[in-house]
């Protein structure tokens, strides 16, 4: 048998307005749109252009294939904007959910690196987002993505502490050496939890390069990336394919051809009677470890790197991750909620990545992905919040 | 070899703002390039230059020590020079006449392949070159008198005098894409006759680096947590520098530890004293007059924060030297340099909120400019005179085979 492994994250942060320091003391809506940064202008953008179109799709395979079956993971602040300005997309996760082949996976609610900073925030922020699935879908799940794939062996040992069955990361090369990532693997340390781990090839195939008209293999077509896959599949049966739910209409748009591909591919890969989906739990069910990985730095799934450096690589992005997890005592104290929702919010990580120079100083401005003006901009009116959460706390 | 004959209106050490600077660099990185330069300037004075022929177009000491400055162009037809030296009382006008005379007797029987002429006060005089010995003109643009003007928008002789040279000239080189932008809207020129040419890094030596600063006052203040901005400019309404006090007002609110420093003479001086006094903040400000040399130098030094809080800046190298000088940088996004800088906070010049926003958030906050410096310093390090004069180098070798072509 050979399976196809596929995992979506669906993410929105509640981006930070250009909130003064003439604010701080004055006023908390810290996340209320501006001109400039407005959330629920993007929600719209994208819902149009990825969330829609795209889980229209899905559920238009899951109905013509009986054996496609996928995992998502869908954080807490998404689920708060769906609920806010896209109910329908709401509706549509409950009904792909209630066919039993989807399964959310996951993670903290508040996309956030609390793992690293604080493990009592961050073992709240799992079960914050296990209710919210619950309340929402009905339904829990046995496996863990935490933020960005970030991934070592600690996180690894935490998950199987706290019930989770398996837990995904990046099938970086280093690591792996000469292994495939199209295997389970267990964690080193633990005895029973089981790692599955991105396929990055495959998945950036489409992810980052599928529009891309300087790569060789431009313009991908089903056939080709089938044969790819099916190449693959000679080293190991699993294909891990995770990416970003936004990679489909978003990242890729829909003129690149991207939505066609994917439904192209889905059917003639379950052409082959011995080809299959399985969800994330699906396949740890199914397959056996074969081996153990080690990872006791952290790897996660962005850029070259493959490391923390897009969230914690410069001075600016440790100082607002250490004065924002300085707050945690008296923040909690004041029970409350509001305050304690605005600096869960505020946890996020592309906050931190906004923050991000590592590509800023060579005046590459299109490739950031960044509402603000800069990275400067962006630590500032941060900065400027943690002032007014402080003066809250008091 | 490439002959080319450029006219200019002052060098350092005679300069009185960035003009003299950039002529000085390019010249010296366009002779690096294997071009011959005579340069002529208005005055006569001791230039320490080896790498191009210097003409003094007048026996007359450095202009700028007249008010005659490429900048001063409020009342050019007001007579400045007391002087006997020419036979009569002389206006910044008719030292523009004299300069242009003596060029045109100057390059008779003479072989240049271009004439390079910048700003305003030598337009005319290469036109005139143009004409005579049939080789193309290059109006290089520092600074418009838009930029120079104040609300009532500058002198219309000087308006009339670029709008003419930048229409006879054969190509123009703008220090910006932003003063590209403003030959275009407001001389009418057509775009494709313009390319830009960002100035480079004021190379600064190192000689003082040992010594005591010149500002010993500040050093103690440093050490009581005091962070010290500065700015150096001309104190004109150019510069923007009552919205810069303005913001310093509002920045004290939050932390009263900040020192502006305001290096720089000019007419504005008496009005600025007055408004930082009125809005409670004359400790807070500290006034050097126009500095040059060592004292210059240690402003840099000194500085934790650089701001540019220029209207209207077409280029702005003080900025550049700031970045090099280990500062953390505040541009208005009405100067050219915020094209080549960006790891740099920045405003609108009339942004008081937006600006006291950032001299809070850079004055408590080392992480931000330590960052902010760091990244600054690689932007600055990848720009060079020698790739400036590569590209104009480019310019001449076309605009000549075009002429040709004729």
């Amino acid at each position: 048998m050979r399976s196809c492994v596929l995992y979506l994250h669906m993410h929105q942060p509640f981006r930070v307005r250009e909130y003064s320091i003439f604010d701080v003391g004055n006023r908390a809506d810290y996340f209320s749109d501006s001109a400039h940064i407005n959330n629920q202008l993007v929600f719209d953008k994208v819902a149009e252009k990825s969330y829609r179109p795209m889980l229209t799709l899905l559920e238009k395979l899951l109905g013509a294939h009986p054996n496609f079956q996928f995992s998502l993971s869908v954080t807490g602040t998404f689920l708060e904007q769906a609920e806010m300005w896209g109910g329908d997309i709401i509706d549509t996760l409950k009904r792909l959910v209630a066919t039993g082949r989807v399964e959310i996976v996951a993670e903290t609610y508040h996309h956030s690196l609390a793992f690293f900073f604080s493990k009592s925030e961050f073992e709240r922020q799992v079960k914050q987002h296990q209710a919210k699935i619950q309340d929402l879908f009905g339904v829990k799940s046995k496996a863990f993505r935490n933020t960005e794939l970030a991934y070592n062996d600690d996180l690894a040992s935490w998950a199987e502490e706290f019930g989770f069955e398996t837990v995904l990361a990046e099938g970086w090369d280093r690591i792996l050496r000469e292994r495939s990532p199209n295997f389970v693997y267990r964690p080193t340390g633990t005895n029973k939890i089981k790692l599955l781990l991105k396929n990055y090839r495959l998945s950036d195939d489409i992810a980052f390069r599928f529009s891309d008209k300087n790569w060789t293999e431009h313009p991908l077509s089903a056939e080709k990336y089938l044969t790819w896959v099916e190449n693959s599949t000679l080293n190991g049966p699993l294909i891990n394919l995770f990416m970003d739910f936004e990679t489909f209409g978003e990242h890729q748009w829909a003129d690149t051809g991207v939505f066609q591909f994917f439904e192209q591919f889905v059917g003639r890969f379950l052409e082959s009677p011995e080809n299959n989906f399985l969800t994330v739990s699906g396949a740890s069910e199914q397959y056996e470890a074969i081996d153990e990985v080690s990872m006791p730095e952290t790897v996660t799934w962005a850029d070259t790197e493959r490391d923390l450096s897009a969230w914690l690589g410069n001075a600016m992005q440790h100082e607002a991750a250490k004065n924002l997890y300085a707050l945690e005592e008296a923040v909690l104290k004041t029970e409350n909620a509001q305050l304690i929702a605005d600096w869960r919010n505020l946890q996020t990580s592309d906050h931190l990545y906004y923050m991000c120079t590592k590509y800023w100083s060579d005046g590459d401005v299109h490739a950031y992905f960044s509402a603000y003006d800069s990275p400067y901009d962006a630590f500032l009116y941060f900065m400027n919040t943690l002032r007014d959460v402080d003066f809250r706390s008091l | 070899m490439l002959k080319i004959l450029m006219l200019g209106w002052e060098l350092p050490p005679h300069n009185s703002g960035g003009l003299g600077v950039a002529c000085y660099h390019l010249a010296k990185s366009l002779a690096g390039e294997g071009a011959k330069i005579s340069f002529v300037l208005p005055y006569t004075a001791k230039h320490d230059v080896d790498f191009m022929e210097i003409v003094h177009a007048t026996n007359l000491d450095p202009i700028h020590r007249f008010g005659a400055s490429a900048y001063d162009s409020k009342n050019i037809t007001t007579c400045i020079i007391d002087g006997k030296e020419l036979g009569e009382h002389l206006s910044l006008r008719d030292i523009q006449q004299f300069y242009g005379d003596f060029v045109d007797k100057h390059v008779e029987g003479k072989e240049f392949d271009v004439v390079h002429s910048h700003d305003w006060l030598t337009l005319e005089a290469g036109v005139k070159v143009k004409h005579k010995l049939g080789i193309p003109l290059i109006a290089h643009v520092h600074a418009t008198e838009f930029d120079r003007g104040d609300e009532y928008g500058g002198n219309p002789i000087i308006h009339d005098i670029e709008r003419d040279g930048l229409m006879l000239a054969d190509r123009i080189i703008a220090v910006s894409q932003m003063t590209k932008d403003l030959i275009v809207a407001r001389y009418g020129i057509l775009a494709d006759k313009i390319e830009v040419a960002h100035n480079g890094p004021n190379q600064i030596d190192d000689e003082y680096m040992f010594e005591k600063s010149s500002y010993q006052f500040l050093e103690k203040k440093k050490q009581e947590g005091w962070t010290v901005v500065s700015v150096i400019a001309r104190l004109t309404i150019q510069k923007g520098l009552s919205h810069l006090i303005r913001a310093l007002a509002l920045a004290t609110q939050f932390n009263p530890k900040i020192m502006l420093l305001i290096a720089g003479d000019g007419e504005l001086r008496d009005e600025l004293l007055e408004l930082s006094a009125n809005l409670g903040v004359a400790q807070n400000v500290a006034f050097t007059g126009f500095v040059r040399g060592k004292e210059l130098r240690d402003v840099y030094t000194i500085s934790d924060i650089f701001v540019m809080s220029s209207r209207s800046e077409p280029f702005g190298i003080t900025a550049l030297e700031a970045a090099s000088s280990d500062n953390a940088v505040i541009l208005t996004k009405q100067s050219g340099v915020s094209e080549v800088l960006h790891s740099v906070l920045k405003y609108d010049y009339w942004d008081e909120r937006r600006l006291a926003e950032l001299l809070v958030a850079t004055s408590s906050s080392n992480a931000l400019t330590t960052e902010m410096r760091q990244n600054v310093t690689k932007e600055f390090l990848k720009i060079s005179w020698n790739g400036i004069a590569k590209k104009v180098m480019h310019i001449y070798n076309r605009t000549m085979k075009c002429r040709r072509n004729y």
